[in-house]
């Protein structure tokens, strides 16, 4: 553990509110009776695309390109995971097999 | 009583697919998480009360960095931004629900969303009691195999050095199932292209907050043109 055991449960409690906050927020906002704004509408269609593109890159924040090993494991193993979910469109196989590649690429190969 | 357990069988069968995939990412951050010092507790008190799969990769993330609560907060309200449109779309499913709708609210992550805005309970079911259901499976097994993943870390050592890239291909894989299921791009390129601009400028620390207000920027101004695309 690297936080304390007071450290680790304040920020957890957060974690639970904050995720709370963005599940109840419509419901408060727009009660049963009321129309939603059409620009609220939109951003609900077009955000969630947005945002897995955000988390991807997220993920990825701490890849070392500029130095050894120039980021060659996560492209390769993210390589893996776009061609396999393309051949075979399965979820799980295609994160499985991803984790299980870069797992063996930065133990034994980099 | 009966309208209950007639909800029940009608629900069970809705979440068989999230128990698989629930299975392996559940017991993947268990075991995440367990290699970072934090054991079955903390992987109980997490899976039950923020019950949000992808935060809690970002939460392991954030346990092992320095103690940063207001950045915690405010990393949580970002990731989790794509629930505000969730919930959208369920004000009109979740009306009349009662006492349940808390709960229903409370367990509205992607999984419930992506099988109740599609699926309505056969006839004579109560549609309450029957998301009611979908939602419990769903946090039951992510409770579970949660748990089964933070003993199986901690009851074997072995090298776990890369499982963290469990959370990098979970989202790549959501990418391409949202990338394959729409004609306009422009939403998710915005969002990786202008991630990707602020991570190389403004470095790993301090990229999020700027790409999210970036990210309302664009797709607002360029309202028009993206809508007139997207197919209703």
């Amino acid at each position: 553990m690297t936080l304390t055991f007071s450290q680790a449960l304040i920020t957890i409690m957060l974690i639970a509110l904050g995720t709370l906050i963005t599940r109840a927020l419509p419901f408060l906002l727009f009660p049963e009776n009321k129309k939603t704004p059409e620009y609220i509408q939109y951003l609900g269609k077009v955000l969630p695309y947005a945002v897995i593109g955000l988390l991807v890159i997220y993920c990825l924040k701490s890849v070392t390109v500029l130095s050894a090993p120039y980021g060659l494991p996560e492209a390769i193993a993210i390589l893996c995971v776009v061609l396999l979910h393309l051949w075979k469109k399965n979820t799980l196989l295609s994160i499985g097999a991803g984790t299980l590649i870069y797992m063996v690429l930065v133990q034994k190969v980099f | 009583m009966n309208k209950k357990i007639a909800a029940l069988k009608a629900a069970f069968p809705h979440t068989i697919p999230i128990l698989m995939g629930f299975l392996f990412l559940g017991i993947a951050f268990g075991i995440l998480l367990s290699s970072k010092g934090y054991t079955l507790g903390w992987a109980l008190l997490m899976s039950i009360f923020i019950f949000a799969g992808s935060m809690q990769f970002v939460a392991i993330d954030l346990l092992t960095q320095s103690f940063n609560p207001i950045n915690a907060f405010f990393l949580t309200l970002l990731v989790n931004a794509r629930h505000l449109f969730y919930g959208i779309s369920m004000l009109s499913k979740y009306r009349n629900t009662g006492k349940k709708k808390a709960y229903l609210i409370f367990g509205l992550i992607d999984e419930s969303f992506s099988i109740l805005c599609s699926t309505e309970p056969p006839a004579g079911v109560d549609r309450g009691w029957f998301m009611f259901f979908v939602t419990l499976f769903n946090h039951i097994y992510w409770v579970a195999a949660s748990a089964m993943g933070a003993l199986l870390g901690s009851l074997f050592t072995f090298n776990s050095q890369g499982i963290e890239f469990v959370m990098t291909a979970l989202f790549i894989v959501i990418f391409i199932n949202q990338w394959k299921s729409q004609k306009n791009h422009i939403p998710a390129l915005t969002g990786l292209g202008v991630s990707l601009s602020c991570l190389i400028i403004l470095g790993p620390n301090d990229f999020i907050i700027p790409s999210m207000i970036l990210i309302l920027l664009v797709l607002s101004l360029f309202r028009k043109n993206i809508e007139k695309e997207v197919a209703p």
